[in-house]
């Protein structure tokens, strides 16, 4: 069946460009609403700062908490990005098109959210400097190079980076669609950042191969960040559940999940707020779910062979933490939260074509499983602290306070007010790849069936 | 005698590419005429000529530069700052791979995007002969020529079906 409309590059622009300009009536409230929780998220950062970490709820022997979980899960989400854009890119996948810039966008204030959390984590934030940083000549102290402290930084200033200027490459000829649209400050604001785009072959060709090119170049970055995240833990011998050889490859199989779904979510949101129900069709949700489902299961493969691999050798610890993990109250709740949420539920409905084609149930089942795999961070980061150890007299001592639980309410609300903010200035759908594809796009009879045609150069 | 230009607003890519073909034939050379669309078309589409670029050198410049500054300051700062464990070379190998790997790239990724924006020739501010309804579905045709060669131009686009001519 065909959902494409054939649409004329006019109508392209009025409908992609509706929210770049003209405000729509529901943006000033929800940015208030949004603005209202980065607000005083902000103010609780700095009374946690001022007062010190005594604020949460970490304490002796669980000094990661639910800082280090929101920020491997942020993350995780920003895996979404260079999933959707770079993999569907090289692989010339078409449905791609409407998705890629929201993916991109994501991970970039994705990442720039996960950025805080260690930051805050640290409670004196100015002091990271000291193991980022060549300082103090004086002293002649510099960068521990083998601390995985080190090379998280690195990994994730390498990312944003590179998904940064992803973005501003692929948003260059829409820039140049809003210089030619817009008057006064605006013209002079899109006039610079269109560098002077006139849209001939040669900015073509190279836009076309510089898509191919920083895909190429940013998909082994996408694999390195999340190996690198888990190393945070894998490479800490001293606690139990942490110490894998398959947390790299779980990881990022775990952020492809979780970004993917937040892709979704994201996706049946700009439908439904900027009505564009000719862009963003059922088919992009059928096909996203029929990848999730794959995704997902490598994901719970993945799962299972770690739990599988941390109970062969018999060891007791590692037992032990099993056991407090899936059997006692209150983590085996968590658990199977965890399990439900994560894959039972959305991949049982994902499987059912109809429920792949519901906006709606899709919406619900996306957000489920970033409630799984937010969870599944918990359970990974906190059981292997809070857990009895031999000459250690206080155990299951964490309770995230409303401090920490306010935090990653913020991290939402920031994320979504960056998202928001951006999409006033900026299409959210690339108008110049939704333009190449009413160009490339077609309809041809065989026998009395007319069915869509996708014309492809040759490489 | 100073150079101008002119522009040629076409509804279709067949008009445009007609237009570029009677350019050619009324002795323009093709490195004087450009088309200018909104839109991505499949290369040879105007029967433009393929443009040439260097862009994949950019990358390759960029992960040397990367790599060698990689290398200089994981072992510099190792052995300006000796964490000495018994037995074990200062310079951790392993960790230091990690890092040479991030900084290659992050240089390659940076380099690339310089180089896009430089083989494309941008920053250039000044658009010259352009219409704002080439980002709304018409094709450009522009001729940088000299100033008495433009009735010539605007005749070729005219025969070929232009909706509007403008000069710059």
């Amino acid at each position: 069946m065909q959902q494409r409309r054939k649409l004329d590059q006019k109508q392209i622009n009025q409908e992609l460009l509706s929210g770049n300009l003209k405000t729509p009536k529901w943006y000033i409230p929800t940015m208030l609403f949004l603005g209202f929780f980065v607000v005083t998220g902000f103010a609780t950062i700095l009374y946690m700062f001022n007062k010190g970490l005594g604020v949460t709820g970490l304490s002796r022997p669980v000094y990661w908490g639910l800082f280090i979980t929101t920020f491997v899960f942020w993350v995780g989400i920003s895996h979404a990005g260079i999933m959707i854009s770079a993999i569907l890119r090289l692989t010339q996948a078409e449905w791609r098109r409407p998705v890629t810039r929201a993916a991109e966008l994501l991970t970039v204030f994705s990442l720039l959210t996960a950025l805080f959390f260690p930051l805050m984590h640290a409670g004196r934030p100015w002091r990271i400097v000291y193991w980022l940083m060549p300082y103090d000549f004086a002293r002649g102290i510099w960068p521990n190079v083998r601390s995985p402290l080190f090379w998280d930084p690195i990994a994730i200033g390498t990312y944003l980076t590179g998904s940064t200027l992803f973005l501003y490459i692929a948003l260059i000829p829409d820039l140049a669609v809003l210089r030619d649209r817009t008057t006064g400050w605006q013209k002079v604001f899109y006039t610079i950042l269109a560098l002077g785009w006139r849209g001939n072959p040669r900015q073509w060709l190279l836009q076309a191969v510089a898509g191919i090119l920083l895909s190429a170049l940013m998909l082994p970055i996408f694999v390195s960040v999340h190996s690198i995240v888990s190393w945070d833990f894998a490479i800490t011998p001293s606690v139990e559940g942490w110490h894998s050889t398959i947390f790299a490859p779980y990881f990022v199989i775990g952020a492809v999940h979780s970004g993917v779904s937040a892709v979704v979510t994201m996706m049946a949101l700009m439908r439904w707020l900027w009505k564009w129900n000719n862009h963003i069709r059922p088919e992009h949700f059928d096909a996203l779910a029929r990848l999730l489902i794959v995704v997902a299961t490598a994901w719970l493969g993945c799962t299972f062979l770690e739990l599988i691999f941390s109970v062969y050798g018999r060891e007791a610890p590692e037992i032990a933490l099993r056991e407090l993990m899936i059997f006692t109250w209150p983590w085996n709740l968590l658990f199977i939260i965890f399990l439900l949420t994560g894959y039972i539920i959305p991949v049982g409905f994902w499987i059912f074509k109809k429920a792949r084609n519901n906006i709606v149930i899709m919406f619900w089942t996306s957000i489920l499983v970033n409630v799984g795999m937010w969870l599944e961070r918990f359970l990974i980061i906190v059981p292997g602290l809070a857990r009895k150890q031999p000459f250690t007299f206080t155990w299951e001592a964490y309770t995230p306070s409303l401090v920490e639980w306010y935090i990653l309410v913020w991290s939402f609300a920031w994320v979504s007010f960056l998202m928001l903010l951006f999409a006033r200035f900026f299409p959210l759908i690339p108008l110049f790849e939704t333009k190449e594809s009413q160009v490339f796009t077609s309809e041809t009879k065989i026998g009395r069936a007319t069915v869509p045609v996708i014309y492809r150069e040759e490489d | 005698m100073s150079k101008k230009s002119i522009l040629g607003l076409f509804d279709t890519p067949d008009q445009g590419a007609d237009a570029l073909d009677g350019l050619h034939n009324a002795g323009f050379e093709s490195h004087e005429c450009d088309v200018l669309t909104g839109t991505p078309y499949p290369e040879g589409t105007f029967g433009e000529h393929v443009p040439q670029h260097r862009l994949f050198r950019f990358p390759l410049f960029g992960a040397i530069i990367g790599l060698t500054l990689s290398i200089f300051i994981t072992t510099a700062t190792q052995i300006a700052y000796p964490l000495v464990t018994g037995g074990k070379p200062i310079l951790s190998i392993f960790a230091m791979l990690i890092i040479m790997y991030e900084m290659t790239m992050l240089s390659a990724v940076v380099t690339t995007v310089v180089g896009i924006i430089f083989e494309s020739r941008l920053p250039k501010f000044n658009l010259g002969a352009y219409d704002t309804r080439i980002t709304e579905g018409l094709i450009g045709v522009v001729v940088n020529c000299e100033e008495k060669d433009l009735s010539k131009a605007k005749k070729v686009f005219t025969d070929s079906g232009a909706l509007d001519t403008k000069e710059a």
